[in-house]
């Protein structure tokens, strides 16, 4: 059973148990062009929901990714730093960037769901 | 065939040009260059020096054991070299150079033949304080001009560039905190500020909080107010902004800061806009860097070093940093140590500062004068404002006019025609023109940002408008493929950013390591 949430900043956080896999989402991805440099957290680093958790460098743009709700980080995506191109190619994937433990599971209700998301995302234009 | 002059191009009735592979790879008189390492030849030298004498040398094991690896060209290669390198740049010599927030404007040739008086050009920072009074004094007399414009009592001259500046800036505004024994955390940067602002304020060791830019493309206030608190040291405003638009609630930013505790920290790059218009010591602002390659127009962009002086106000200036030029019973003087009621928090540069860009930009000052320079300020707005009326029906501008000193597009008008905001760049190249900045400020989407300063005359402008227009209605009629393969007709075709940055070559190296 896992359930997947999004935030206004294009991150989604897909969670199992107590842990939460965080990424862009497909729109980012296309809004930001080609990635080329990823930067992620350090594994057992602590974040508040909203802190600035990874940098993205694509070729139109630098722009960070927040922590959708707050927790350490368990797990980094190696293979995004190694091959930027992966966000690109399957953001909602293995394009994957890092996993918390999750502090606080209500923090969730905060976040949209998918089609709350969809309906974010045609608001933009 | 006839140009838009109406002149011939080419004779009447000449067959069309057939596609020609040349055996040199030359096209026409426009060469192919290679490296300077790939063109050297082992023995060739464009100098004959005499064998060095028998020397016993002091480097122990640190000698140099291999071939140092330099090419061997003779004097006629290099200079063809770098000529030929110098045919395929592109610089505000050359035409129009609209790129955005980075006010691209015309280096008078006076700036030029003052800065290689030889009692200017041949001096050097290490010589007697006596035998380079005049060079204190033309220091002294940029820090007077500044002070005047900015309405700010201090003047420190010796930050290197822009963001250097902000550096400057950041770390007297620290000094100042710590001074007091209140050491703050949180600088609050708005998004329509420069890119520089927040990667500054992090290198400062603070924290950065963005706050978010209104509808129209400004400072939200409000956002703003909220996020005050007793651990802002600072808040770092772009004004105008890289929206091109004039942050009008400026006083209140400022009474709110200072209400805080913090200091108002201002990105002056875009000074240029409002020269002779606006003091900002008259806004509240306790710190702004100017970029003496932007608004006094000594060369940048690959042409030449920037300078950023940082103006200060009166609550600041004790702690700018060494060195700085005073004038006493013996003249002018070089403070390169703490002295007297200061407390200078370091240095942030080996010598002085950038000598040869105080001397154009004062030249600039001095030659245009105050009025002058209010002038080009005015004349730097009117251009941008003609640009943005002059496009409104074929472009779409990200915000309500009028604008300050730069017009802003987003990408609106390409909606559905398949061409993106980079394609329409390139096409630009096509058209003879350097593109303007693209993608940029990221709060507007798929940004076109033109900054034409009062450089260009009103033919200029026209032809620009003309091209750009003519470019918007290909795309609005279909014609993708003038944009999608574009540039056409540059020396090289579109490169392959992705590659570039993902897989950059640094470094050349000789085949045999390769």
């Amino acid at each position: 059973m896992s359930d997947t949430y999004y935030t206004e900043d294009h991150e989604w956080i897909r969670v199992e148990g107590d842990t939460g896999t965080i990424g862009i989402t497909t729109y980012a991805q296309g809004q930001l062009g080609d990635i080329v440099f990823v930067e992620l957290p350090d594994v057992g680093k602590s974040l508040d929901a909203g802190d600035e958790a990874a940098v993205i460098d694509s070729v139109k743009a630098a722009a960070e990714v927040y922590a959708p709700v707050a927790g350490e980080v368990v797990e980094a995506n190696d293979a995004v730093v190694e091959k930027p191109g992966l966000v690109n190619e399957d953001a909602m994937g293995d394009g994957w960037f890092f996993k918390i433990k999750i502090a606080d599971a209500t923090e969730l209700e905060n976040l949209m769901d998918e089609d709350a998301y969809k309906t974010f995302v045609e608001g933009l234009g | 065939m006839l140009n838009r002059q109406g002149r011939a191009t080419q004779p009447e009735g000449a067959a069309a040009t057939p596609t020609i592979t040349t055996y040199t790879g030359h096209r026409g008189l426009a060469h192919e260059e290679p490296l300077s390492f790939e063109q050297g030849e082992k023995g060739r030298t464009g100098v004959d020096l005499p064998e060095p004498p028998k020397v016993a040398d002091r480097l122990g094991g640190l000698a140099r054991q291999g071939e140092i690896g330099l090419p061997g060209l003779s004097e006629p290669q290099v200079v063809r070299h770098f000529v030929r390198l110098s045919r395929q740049n592109y610089a505000i010599d050359l035409g129009v150079y609209p790129l955005g927030s980075c006010t691209m404007k015309h280096n008078p040739r006076l700036n030029e033949k003052m800065a290689r008086l030889a009692g200017i050009g041949d001096i050097h920072p290490m010589q007697p304080a006596s035998t380079v009074q005049g060079a204190f004094e033309l220091m002294d007399t940029l820090a007077h001009w500044l002070k005047r414009l900015t309405n700010m009592p201090a003047v420190a001259l010796s930050p290197a560039a822009g963001a250097h500046g902000e550096l400057c800036g950041l770390m007297t505004i620290r000094a100042a905190l710590e001074a007091r024994g209140d050491k703050r955390k949180r600088v609050l940067v708005p998004e329509s500020a420069h890119g520089t602002n927040p990667a500054t304020a992090a290198f400062c060791g603070y924290s950065v909080d963005p706050i978010p830019a209104t509808k129209d493309g400004r400072v939200d206030l409000d956002a703003f107010k909220k996020k005050l608190g007793p651990d802002v040291a600072a808040v770092m405003l772009t004004n105008p902004n890289t929206c091109g638009l004039f942050e009008r609630e400026v006083i209140d930013v400022a009474d709110a800061i200072h209400g805080a505790g913090g200091f108002f920290y201002c990105d002056g790059a875009n000074f240029n806009a409002i020269v002779g218009r606006v003091r900002p010591g008259d806004l509240g602002i306790d710190a702004m860097h100017i970029n003496l390659h932007k608004t006094f127009s000594t060369p940048h962009g690959g042409g030449g070093p920037g300078s950023g002086p940082v103006a200060l106000s009166a609550a600041l200036a004790p702690y700018a940093p060494l060195p700085y030029v005073v004038h006493d019973g013996q003249g002018f003087r070089l403070v390169e140590s703490q002295e007297g009621d200061a407390h200078p928090f370091g240095r942030l540069k080996g010598f002085h500062g950038q000598m040869g860009m105080f001397v154009r930009a004062l030249a600039y000052m001095m030659s245009h004068g105050g009025d002058g320079l209010k002038q080009a300020a005015e004349d730097a707005v009117l251009a941008a404002n003609y640009i943005m009326k002059s496009l409104d029906h074929v472009m779409t501008p990200a915000f309500d006019g009028p604008c300050m000193h730069e017009a802003l597009f987003d990408d609106e008008f390409l909606k559905g025609t398949g061409v993106t905001t980079l394609d329409f760049a390139k096409a630009m190249i096509d058209e003879g023109y350097h593109p303007m900045t693209m993608y940029f400020p990221l709060v507007v989407h798929g940004a076109l940002l033109i900054e034409p300063t009062e450089t260009e005359s009103k033919g200029a402008l026209d032809q620009f408008i003309g091209a750009l227009a003519h470019l918007a209605e290909r795309a609005k009629a279909g014609d993708t493929q003038r944009f999608a393969g574009a540039p056409y007709l540059a020396p090289r075709r579109r490169l392959d950013e992705t590659a570039a940055a993902r897989q950059p070559v640094l470094r050349w190296k000789p085949d045999s390591a390769a």
